[in-house]
Formats: structure tokens, C-alpha cells, sequence
């Protein structure tokens, strides 16, 4: 024990000594947090569209101003005829032109189909949809208090409809934000425990230090859980420190319990620190350790669902994330500071993380070898 | 210039030799497309749905048999009260429950009009609402088919998808991959394998040499353009036949904006390796400030338009910016130079500027 | 002068895939006296040393280090021996107290102890305004002094040294050689690598190898007898030659 007591505290003074080491610890959590949030956000806010209204009514205007009123978009431009609609979109002047068509109006009032013509910019298919969505509903809000509307269907020939309710459990506001910010802590608490062990024992590779500790009488596991410890220390303090400037900068409702989320983080920390180590048995060199955490990182990070839902990935996708150990990290940070998920609600995420933590770790340490 | 063209041929093979990096330089950009093209969808597919019915007549049952035939919902649960409900969102087993009101096929009859409520898991704020609108489009169908109206709805629209009709994600990923993976190789690389130079000391010894040291940074600088365009190549080309793609606009413009996209991120490479004694500074001044730049605020996966003022102006001093709004404007546009020429214009000064900056820098440190 | 083995090796093998490292080594060291290892780079010195450190499997052969298997009883061995590569291994970024501390205490001292020897090694060294400065700081002459100093810190009874002298001055090389006398004399056994020839004489036998292979082992004066050499030299040169004609033929 006290072998890793000695191991601790010179990893401690090496780490407080590292001129990079502290800002690692303490600005990356503001700069993922603050910028990464606000940068990283998928919702669409006030995206300018161009409205061409040929029709020039009540019902065109009034629609024109249901478009300003939502909080997706801004009508930058209002045109009364069909010119340089190329031109807008080409040079991205407008995300979209909507084309109000003549006789708008007189045809509602006399039942005649309308259609709305919509041009959408669609290279980001994803923010094209979301237009597209938004510009329908809208229009079916329009539509239900101008046609619906008793004065102008007879009575009797009423149609059936549904009075849907939606409720949007768990993030009212729909702010993107609260989306995001637990998937940020993954990326945070991944980066800690991946990199930071595998960069910190591949260096004392390169210096040679390693050997000199191998010719050591220190048995395998107290030169590893003393190199280890601490990054579970400073992974758990990044977490407590990047929840708290969620909750105090961007309102991050937290509905679960802390101690389960941090039973969630040793776990997942655990795995974490595994793979950082495994990565290390079989590096060289830190531009080595670096490039291969890069690749596997990118591919395991945009695979856990970090920007988008799993269930829609191909079933191929949805295997390989069995064995994913973010994307178990990530619905459980999602469900427990969200929607306050207990370890009862997340048992099959808890034991598939503590499998695969064992698993990797055991591997890693049976890789580290003193004698080659 | 013999003595050069040995002092390259050495670089190449000191790069192709750590065939573990060079495997994972040339897997990344293909991996990446791969996963941006088939996982990262944002669309809705098997999402799965739970019933609350609390009337249990035909028109429920249809409505519940049409949800689940639909594409983009599975129904998996029919739970009894909302606290069975509020328990699968909390285990994560569903998305959404559907609500119907009881006695909803008599309400239908009588009055016109039947309640249904659906409950969405918002915490994926952007999911909860396609499903929420997917599901509003199933409702309006069925009561349309009810109405024998055939077009319930009087106000349609006519969705017009300028540049990528499909909705198709490539679009926006395979350039961004373009501009990721440049600034990768071009300027990590090159940073991290200068600063391994000076802190092995190696550096210190070529300097002595009788190469001008013009010729040294040419020669370390050399291989991983070369590195670069290759990879340009594949990225296209797998953009092209994997998932369709277009260069509508000229391939010689394409490959020479690239190009001095190149010189500018291994100009940036070698001006952070001036910079720095270690390769992890090296490796951490590269990700903060030139990685994650050229991932989010270059307009790669998150619209430049959505972000708060701070980032937009922040966003004018990344270069990837300009490349991305160049190159979409020559592949799905088809557009000219002419179009782009002040981007073009940016791009080179920038480039003129680091290369005299980090010349200059060089030199200092010589004398 | 005891005359002890504590080094046995036997019919050593070490390959690397196709290439072989050690082809074949046949020695023994004696307790307490300083055994050197001569070569040119690459000749194979490193992996031997290596082997008897426990850092690698050898191939084939018995290895016995102070009257312990290196298959079987590497933890054994590595309670009694000291090690200091060609890089030092000192972390730069610690002092020179907390470096001794730190691997003190990975050899289980206890505090006491290592308090009592630090002092000892700070007035015998006169190192007392280096002691509370980081390693990075100390010019290349104490760093090594240093790290010699860590290997032999715990008493090991046999102390492995892998080109010690590479890259410093011929003084600071001279006061390097007078710690190592001084090991010797509380009975530490010293390996010794290194290609400086004239660091040969200073050994009390020395074995010479080249391409995997000893070609010549020995004190000092037998070798230069047996190649009628002035100086160990022209002995080198010697064996040089008749590999090379060995492998001609």
C-alpha cells in the first residue's frame, strides 16, 4: 500500500508541475462547456427566409406574420414578384423562399387546394427538414384557425379531427442546450481518461523511465493503480466541475441523484482509463497513442449518439455500439440528469459497463508486461 | 539540389516507415465518411413508440396498427397509467407514447372530435419534435381517410430541395471531412514531427548541415502535402461513388483551391512548431486551436447561422470557413470562380501571411 | 578475491525474429569485482544487459543472477540489482531528493532509512545546493552522477550499468569511475557496458563482443598478452580483424 501511496504522490507532483496539465484540468471544462454548447447546437433560431407573396391579401399577410412570430424564423425580405430567387439562394442571401400564390386567399375561402411553393437550401439536409417542418406547422396553425373556423365551413358537413396535445416531457423549452451539455461531459470525462493515461504512460516510455521502474521489485498492479488513481480523481472532479457550470450558466435542470451519477462515472471512468492503458501497451510513441485515440475516439464518440438518435442508425451501428462503452455513458448521463434515471431504471447500461470496464481493464493489465 | 532531393527522399521514408500512423492517416478520412454517410442520420427510423389506450376500440386499434406499420415508429409497449409510462422514459424503452382518450370512437361519432395526447421524451429536443410531427402526420391521414376527402389538408406545400434533393448528409460532410483531414495531416502532422526533431535534437543537427534551411522545411513539409492531395482524392472519389456526391463545378478549381488550402494549413503547421519545444504542446496548441476550429465553427456540422454573435465573428478568423463555403459553392453549386473569388482572395492572403510570419520566425530562431 | 560466481549465463540465446541478438553467450561474474562488457554499437551489450536485468526473455540458455532463475525468479532478482540505462531515467521534472525518494521507496526503504542515506549521499556528493533542483536543471555530469547514485541507493548486490559514460568529458568520466571504485569496495559487483576502450582497463576482466557473439573474455593483461597488444586498443583492432577473416573465409 504504501508502494502506491509513493507512486501517487509523484504522479500528483508531475501532474501539478505539467505547464499543460493545469489548464487541461481547469479551462477545458469552461471552453468544452461554454463553447462547445453554443457552438454545437443543431435548433434552428431565427434562420432568415425570403417570402414572396404574389398574392398580397389578408390571409397572405397574416401568414407572413405568423412566420415572424415563431421563434425559427425571420422573414428578411418580402418580394411582391418571382425575381432573383436563384440568385438569393445561390449566394446563401436567404436559407428559403416561400412563394405565397395569387389568388391565396379566394381560393381558402372557396375550398380550392392551395399550394405553397418552397424553396429550401438544402445542403445541410438536416436544418432543410427542420425548415420544412416548421414551415408546415405553422401552416397547419394557420390553417386550422382560418378554415376550421366555424364562419367559414358550413355547419354539418363539420369533418372529423383529432384534438392533439403534444407534451414535451423532460425539456419543456426544447432547448438544445440541455441536449447537449451531458453529451459534452462525455466527450470531457472520455478525453481525461483515454488520452491523459495513455499520452502519461506512453511518455515515461519515450524517457525511459519505465524501464527503470520495470528493473524495480514493484509488483504490477501498485505501479498501475498508482498511475491510475489519479486520472479517476481528476475525471471525477472535471464532471462535478462541468455539471456545475451547466447548472449555473445554462439552467441544466438536474432531476437524478448525484451519488448515482457518480457511481455511473467510476464505472464508466474505469473502462475509460482501461482503454487508455491498453492503447499504451502498444505505443511507442505519443504521436502514435495520440493518432490511434483519435481515430477510435471520433469513430466511438459520433456513433454514441452524441448529435443524433441511435435507434435511427443501422442495425450494423446499433451492434457495434453493444460494445460501445460512450454510448452506454451517454444515455446514462442523458437519463439521469434529465430525467432523473435511477440505477434500477439503467441496470442493463450499468452491468454492460462494468463488464466491459473489467473486461478491457483485465486485458490491459495482462498486456503491461515489466519483461518483454 | 542532389543533396535535397536526398534529404526528401529520406522524409518519405521516415513517414512511410510508421506504417501504424500512416494506416490510421489514410483510415480516418475513409472511416469517417463512411460513418458520417450511414450512422449519423438525423432522421427517424424505428423509433419506438408506447400506447396508453384507454378506450380499446377499433379506431384506436387501427390508429395503433397504422403507428406501427409506419417506418419510422415501432410500437413496443401498451402501458396501463402514466407512471408506467414515466418509468419506460426513464429507462430509456421509448421515445414517445401516444395518449387516446376513452371513449374515443363514440367521441369521434358524436361529437366530430377525439383527445389524443402525445408524450415525448424531449431531452433530444430535435428527435422529440420530427416524432411529434410524424406522428401528427399518421393522425391527419387517418381522419382524412375518414372524411373522404382525399386531401384533407387545403394548404399544401411544394417542397423544393435546392443542391441536394434527397436530403442527402453527405453534402455537408464529405467537404467538411475535406477540411478536417487536411488540417489533420497538414498542419498536426507537420507540427508534431518538427517539434519531435527539436526535442530529439535531431533538428540541431540537420541545421548544421550544409542545407539552406529553406530546403529543410521544404523537405519535411513535402511528403505530407503529397499525403494531403491523396487523401483530397480518395475523399472525393468515395463521396462520389459511395454516396453520390457531385463535383458539379470545374475538377482543376476544386484540386487548386485544395491546394492552397494545403499551403495554408502547413503554413499554420509550421508556425505553431516555431512555437512550441514539445511534441504534446505541439499536439495540444494543433487540436485547440486549429482542430476543433475547423470542426465547429467552420459551418462543417453545426450552421454558422445558429450560434450566438461571439462565435460567428470568431468564425471569420477560421480558415476552414472559407475553404468550406468555396469548395460546396464549386461541387453542389456549380458555381465559378467568379463567385467565390473573395474567399479565394482571404484564403491566399492568409496563406502569404503565415508563410512570411513563420519564415520569419524560423530565422529568428537560427540567428 | 572471492571467487563466487554471481552471474552465471549459459549457452544465452536472444532472437528477434530472424535477427539474433545474442548468439550463444557463455559467462560468469564474479562477486564484487567489476566486470566490463565491451563492443561497438549494436553489437548486442544492450540486450544482454537486458536479459540479466529481467527486462527481456531470453530466447534460450540458463541465465542465474545472484543465485536466482531469470525464467522464473525475475522478482527475486530485481530486489537485488540496480540498473542505470543510457538515458538516466531520471523524471526531469522532480527534484533530485524527490527522484531518490521516489524510487527509495519503491524499494520499500523505509523512511528513516532513506533519510539517513540521503544525507550521507548529499555530503559525500556536496550536492547541497543541487538537491531541491529539478533534474532538468542539473548539467549532464550530475545527472549522471545522480542516477547512478538512485541505482545503487537500495544496496543492491549487483549493479548493471548500460554505457554510463556515453556523451560526457573525460574529467567528469575519471570522477564517474572513482564512484564505481568506491561501490565496489562496499561490495557491490559492478556490469558494466560501454565502447570506450580505454574505460577497459579500469575493469577487472572484461569480455568482448561483436555481431551477437564474445569473441574474447578476460582480465585486462591476459587479453593483452594473448594479442601481444600494448594497450586493450590494438587488441580490439585484433579481434576485429580476425572476425572479419572468419567471415571472409
Amino acid at each position: 500500500m504504501r508502494t502506491v501511496l509513493i507512486i501517487l504522490r509523484k504522479e500528483f507532483r508531475q501532474i501539478f508541475r505539467d505547464r499543460m496539465m493545469i489548464p487541461i484540468i481547469f479551462i477545458m471544462p469552461f471552453v468544452q462547456t461554454l463553447v462547445l454548447v453554443y457552438a454545437a447546437t443543431l435548433e434552428l433560431k431565427d434562420t432568415s427566409i425570403t417570402v414572396v407573396d404574389l398574392d398580397r391579401s389578408d390571409y397572405s399577410r397574416n401568414l407572413i406574420s405568423k412566420f415572424n412570430a415563431s421563434p425559427f424564423f425571420k422573414v428578411n425580405f418580402q418580394d411582391y414578384n418571382y425575381s432573383n430567387i436563384e440568385d438569393d439562394i445561390l449566394k446563401e442571401n436567404t436559407k428559403s423562399v416561400i412563394i405565397i400564390p395569387d389568388n391565396f386567399e379566394k381560393d381558402i375561402r372557396n375550398s380550392i387546394p392551395v399550394n405553397l411553393q418552397m424553396n429550401i437550401n438544402a445542403i445541410d439536409g438536416q436544418s432543410a427538414s427542420l425548415i420544412s417542418i416548421y414551415v408546415n406547422q405553422i401552416l397547419a396553425g394557420f390553417v386550422k384557425e382560418k378554415i376550421l373556423h366555424p364562419t367559414v365551413l358550413s355547419q354539418g358537413q363539420m369533418p372529423v379531427s383529432f384534438n392533439v396535445k403534444s407534451r414535451f416531457l423532460y425539456n419543456e423549452e426544447l432547448n438544445f442546450k440541455h441536449f447537449m451539455l451531458p453529451g459534452i461531459l462525455v466527450i470531457l470525462i472520455s478525453m481525461i481518461s483515454i488520452f491523459l493515461t495513455a499520452l502519461n504512460l506512453v511518455k515515461e516510455k519515450e524517457k525511459g523511465t519505465m524501464e527503470q521502474i520495470n528493473v524495480t521489485p514493484i509488483q504490477k498492479w501498485q505501479f498501475l493503480t498508482g498511475k491510475m488513481l489519479p486520472f479517476m480523481i481528476i475525471g471525477i472532479f472535471e464532471l462535478a466541475l462541468g455539471l456545475t457550470i451547466g447548472i449555473l450558466m445554462f439552467d441544466l435542470p438536474f432531476e437524478g441523484s448525484v451519488l448515482t451519477l457518480f457511481v455511473f462515472a467510476l464505472v464508466y471512468l474505469f473502462a475509460g482509463i482501461g482503454m487508455g492503458l491498453l492503447i499504451s501497451d502498444f505505443a511507442s510513441t505519443q504521436q502514435q497513442a495520440m493518432f490511434t485515440i483519435f481515430f477510435f475516439f471520433l469513430i466511438l464518440i459520433l456513433m454514441s449518439g452524441i448529435f443524433t438518435s441511435v435507434e435511427s442508425m443501422p442495425d450494423w451501428a446499433q451492434t457495434v455500439n453493444k460494445i460501445n462503452p460512450l454510448y452506454y455513458f451517454m444515455r446514462i448521463l442523458r437519463s439521469v440528469i434529465l430525467k432523473g434515471s435511477t440505477i434500477a431504471d439503467l441496470i442493463q447500461e450499468f452491468l454492460a459497463l462494468v463488464i466491459m470496464g473489467v473486461t478491457i481493464m483485465s486485458v490491459a493489465v495482462w498486456r503491461y508486461r515489466k519483461t518483454n | 539540389m542532389k543533396r535535397f532531393s536526398g534529404f526528401l527522399v529520406k522524409e518519405f521514408l521516415h513517414i512511410l516507415r510508421d506504417r501504424r500512423t500512416m494506416l490510421i492517416l489514410f483510415l480516418i478520412p475513409i472511416f469517417q465518411i463512411l460513418i458520417f454517410g450511414y450512422v449519423v442520420k438525423n432522421e427517424v427510423k424505428d423509433a419506438k413508440i408506447g400506447i396508453i389506450d384507454l378506450s380499446h376500440d377499433n379506431v384506436t386499434e387501427e390508429i395503433t396498427a397504422r403507428l406501427d406499420a409506419a417506418v419510422d415508429f415501432r410500437v413496443v409497449r401498451e402501458y396501463q397509467t402514466y407512471e408506467e409510462a414515466e418509468a419506460g422514459f426513464r429507462a430509456n424503452e421509448i421515445k414517445a407514447v401516444v395518449v387516446f382518450a376513452d371513449n374515443f370512437a363514440n367521441d369521434m361519432g358524436k361529437y366530430r372530435k377525439a383527445d389524443v395526447q402525445i408524450l415525448l421524451d424531449a431531452s433530444d429536443p430535435n428527435l422529440a419534435n420530427l416524432i411529434n410531427s410524424y406522428i401528427s402526420v399518421i393522425l391527419n391521414k387517418y381522419s382524412a381517410e375518414v372524411n373522404k376527402t382525399g386531401n384533407s389538408v387545403i394548404v399544401s406545400t411544394e417542397p423544393r430541395m435546392w443542391f441536394n434533393e434527397n436530403l442527402h448528409s453527405a453534402y455537408m460532410f464529405v467537404p467538411g471531412t475535406m477540411a478536417l483531414i487536411l488540417m489533420l495531416i497538414t498542419a498536426l502532422m507537420s507540427s508534431i514531427s518538427i517539434a519531435r526533431e527539436k526535442e530529439t535534437g535531431t533538428m540541431e543537427i540537420l541545421l548544421v548541415s550544409p542545407l539552406r534551411p529553406i530546403q529543410i522545411i521544404l523537405g519535411k513539409l513535402t511528403p505530407y502535402a503529397v499525403l494531403s492531395i491523396v487523401n483530397v482524392v480518395s475523399i472525393l472519389v468515395i463521396g462520389n461513388v459511395v454516396f453520390g456526391v457531385p463535383v458539379h463545378g470545374s475538377w482543376v478549381l476544386l484540386l487548386l483551391v485544395s491546394f492552397l488550402f494545403i499551403l495554408l494549413a502547413l503554413s499554420l503547421g509550421l508556425l505553431v512548431s516555431t512555437l512550441v519545444k514539445t511534441q504534446q504542446t505541439a499536439m495540444f496548441i494543433s487540436i485547440l486551436g486549429l482542430m476543433l476550429p475547423t470542426m465547429l465553427l467552420s459551418g462543417f456540422i453545426f450552421p454558422i447561422e445558429n450560434m450566438p454573435v461571439i462565435l460567428q465573428y470568431l468564425s471569420y478568423i477560421v480558415p476552414a470557413k472559407y475553404f468550406l463555403i468555396i469548395i460546396k459553392s464549386i461541387m453542389l453549386k456549380g458555381l465559378g470562380l467568379s463567385y467565390v473569388i473573395n474567399e479565394v482572395l482571404i484564403l491566399f492572403g492568409i496563406t502569404l501571411g503565415l508563410i512570411a510570419l513563420s519564415v520569419y520566425k524560423f530565422k529568428v530562431r537560427l540567428e | 578475491m572471492n571467487n563466487e560466481n554471481i552471474i552465471e549465463v549459459e549457452n544465452l540465446v536472444k532472437k528477434f525474429g530472424d535477427f539474433t541478438a545474442n548468439d550463444n553467450l557463455c559467462f560468469e561474474v564474479r562477486k564484487s569485482e567489476i566486470f566490463g562488457f565491451l563492443g561497438a554499437n549494436g553489437a548486442g551489450k544492450t540486450t544482454a544487459i537486458k536479459i540479466l536485468c529481467g527486462l527481456l526473455f531470453p530466447t534460450s540458455g540458463k541465465v542465474m543472477v545472484a543465485g536466482y532463475d531469470v525464467y522464473k525468479e525475475r522478482n527475486k532478482i530485481r530486489k537485488n540489482i540496480g540498473y542505470m540505462s543510457q538515458g538516466f531515467s531520471l523524471y526531469e521534472d522532480l527534484t533530485v531528493k524527490e527522484n531518490i525518494e521516489f524510487y527509495a521507496g519503491i524499494y520499500g526503504l523505509k523512511r528513516t532509512e532513506i533519510k539517513t542515506r540521503f544525507d550521507d549521499l548529499v555530503s559525500k556528493l556536496g550536492i547541497e545546493e543541487l538537491k531541491d533542483k529539478f533534474v532538468s536543471d542539473l548539467p549532464l555530469g550530475w545527472k549522471q552522477k545522480i542516477a547512478f547514485s538512485v541505482a545503487i541507493f537500495h544496496k543492491p548486490q549487483i549493479v548493471f550499468l548500460d554505457e554510463p559514460t556515453s556523451g560526457v568529458d573525460p574529467i567528469t568520466r575519471r570522477q564517474f569511475w572513482d564512484l564505481i571504485y568506491e561501490a565496489v569496495e562496499s561490495g557491490i559487483t559492478v556490469f558494466v557496458t560501454t565502447h570506450y576502450l580505454d574505460e577497459a582497463e579500469y575493469c577487472d576482466r572484461v569480455c568482448i563482443m561483436a555481431e551477437g557473439r564474445i569473441d574474447a573474455i578476460g582480465s585486462p593483461d591476459e587479453l593483452k598478452s594473448k594479442y601481444k597488444s600494448e594497450n586493450m586498443d590494438e587488441v580490439f583492432v585484433k579481434i576485429a580483424r580476425g572476425t572479419n577473416k572468419m567471415n571472409n573465409k
